[in-house]
């Protein structure tokens, strides 16, 4: 666990860098091999950028909107770096909306440039999962183990490790170079990452100590795994028949 | 078949014992119980994290050569005016064991700061709390349990309000 980085007087914190760092590197690597899917690298990173930007705007403004008290004696902290003033979820779908109308302004096809995105979410998913490590966040539950780790006051999987090494086993199998992916139908190359990432969520999640339990002690993310796992097997399944000669 | 054995591992790993969503040990990140400690404040005074049970408590590490400490301090007077009368406690520890104690005391003097200032003398708040950075901020409920960590600063002041008024909900009645 490195939470932060102390640069004489600077202290960093790890886990954003790493986000950064994910964002930066994924979005550099799906440019790459954006064309492939017969997108413009530009217009992939301006796609990606317009979803960033409106979503970190929209977090803040839905944070001020539920608490106006807290601002209005203070309206300067509405341009605070603290990212704690921000609605994480709100920005999550005003994000998606904002790179939704992009896509359909400039005309981008739906699915093609969904499977575009893909290696950048598989670089972004080690990122985040790295970032966890790093902040001792998504800890695992605790376990007597040859490769427990020592966090928290006990010894617990490593499950920060775990999903770090099965997101980089989803990106090596969906490695976008690879020429195999070119023969498939458009959005099957998107819909088997996050088929695959939602079966990693499914297993690995057993192994975590801070899982949000639902009725009979049920895992939360489990279940959203699963709906997700459910959803892109019958969309792959509409794809794949769909385009049946 | 998939999808199936999908809900079978749903089923076989759930959490009977409900150990996951339940931190019982006292360690400083969310979801945990708050160590307790015992300091002495500037006055002299004694004061225990446990004896405030039932209080919503913002534990702030600090030190007077630290800006961004510094910076967020007059947030903090102004949120401790606003809401100790509704059961807000804020314990400002000071890191004395890397501090100059004069600098301290002349800088709560000059801010005219009236919640407490522990004194961290040993740094035994700080192993406990494993400070990594200053300020970092421990937002406590009143069952002892920390509902959110914030590390750096300065804290904007509607951070703090949010926080302290989300805190003070958990409250009885």
């Amino acid at each position: 666990m490195i939470p932060i980085i102390q640069i004489g007087p600077l202290a960093l914190p790890t886990p954003g860098l790493l986000i950064l760092l994910g964002i930066w590197l994924g979005l550099s690597f799906a440019e790459r091999f954006a064309p492939r899917h017969g997108i413009p690298g530009d217009r992939l990173f301006n796609l990606a950028l317009t979803g960033l930007l409106t979503g970190l705007i929209g977090a803040r403004l839905v944070y001020v909107l539920r608490y106006p008290a807290a601002f209005s004696a203070n309206p300067m902290d509405i341009f605070s770096r603290n990212p704690g003033l921000l609605d994480v979820w709100s920005g999550v779908w005003i994000g998606l909306l904002g790179s939704a109308i992009y896509m359909q302004r400039k005309k981008l096809p739906a699915w093609q440039t969904l499977d575009a995105l893909t290696p950048a979410l598989a670089v972004f998913a080690i990122a985040l999962s790295l970032s966890h490590l790093a902040s001792g966040d998504a800890y695992g539950a605790p376990a007597d183990l040859p490769w427990s780790i020592e966090l928290w006051g006990e010894h617990r999987h490593p499950s920060q490790v775990y999903a770090t090494l099965a997101s980089s086993a989803i990106l090596t199998f969906l490695w976008p170079s690879h020429k195999r992916l070119l023969d498939l139908q458009p959005g099957v190359y998107f819909l088997s990452f996050i088929a695959l990432t939602a079966l990693g969520y499914l297993f690995l999640e057993t192994f975590r100590g801070d899982s949000q339990l639902t009725y009979w002690g049920i895992r939360s993310t489990q279940l959203f795994a699963w709906t997700m796992l459910a959803l892109c097997l019958g969309l792959l399944g509409h794809r794949l028949n769909f385009h049946k000669p | 078949m998939m999808l199936l054995l999908g809900a079978v591992w749903i089923w076989y790993s759930r959490d009977t014992t409900q150990a996951a969503s339940k931190g019982g040990k006292a360690i400083p990140r969310t979801g945990f119980y708050a160590p307790d400690f015992s300091l002495q404040t500037l006055q002299g005074d004694t004061i225990t994290l446990s004896d405030l049970r039932g209080q919503a408590v913002v534990i702030n590490l600090w030190a007077s050569w630290c800006p961004p400490c510094k910076a967020e301090m007059p947030a903090l007077q102004r949120v401790h005016e606003d809401f100790s009368t509704s059961g807000l406690v804020i314990l400002a520890v000071n890191a004395t064991n890397q501090d100059d104690l004069k600098a301290a005391e002349r800088f709560v003097g000059e801010n005219g700061l009236t919640f407490p200032i522990l004194l961290d003398i040993n740094g035994e708040v700080s192993r406990a709390y494993q400070l990594r950075s200053l300020p970092t901020t421990f937002f406590v409920d009143p069952d002892g349990m920390i509902q959110e960590v914030v590390v750096g600063g300065p804290m904007a002041e509607a951070l703090l309000r949010v926080r302290v008024e989300r805190l003070l909900g958990d409250m009885p009645q």
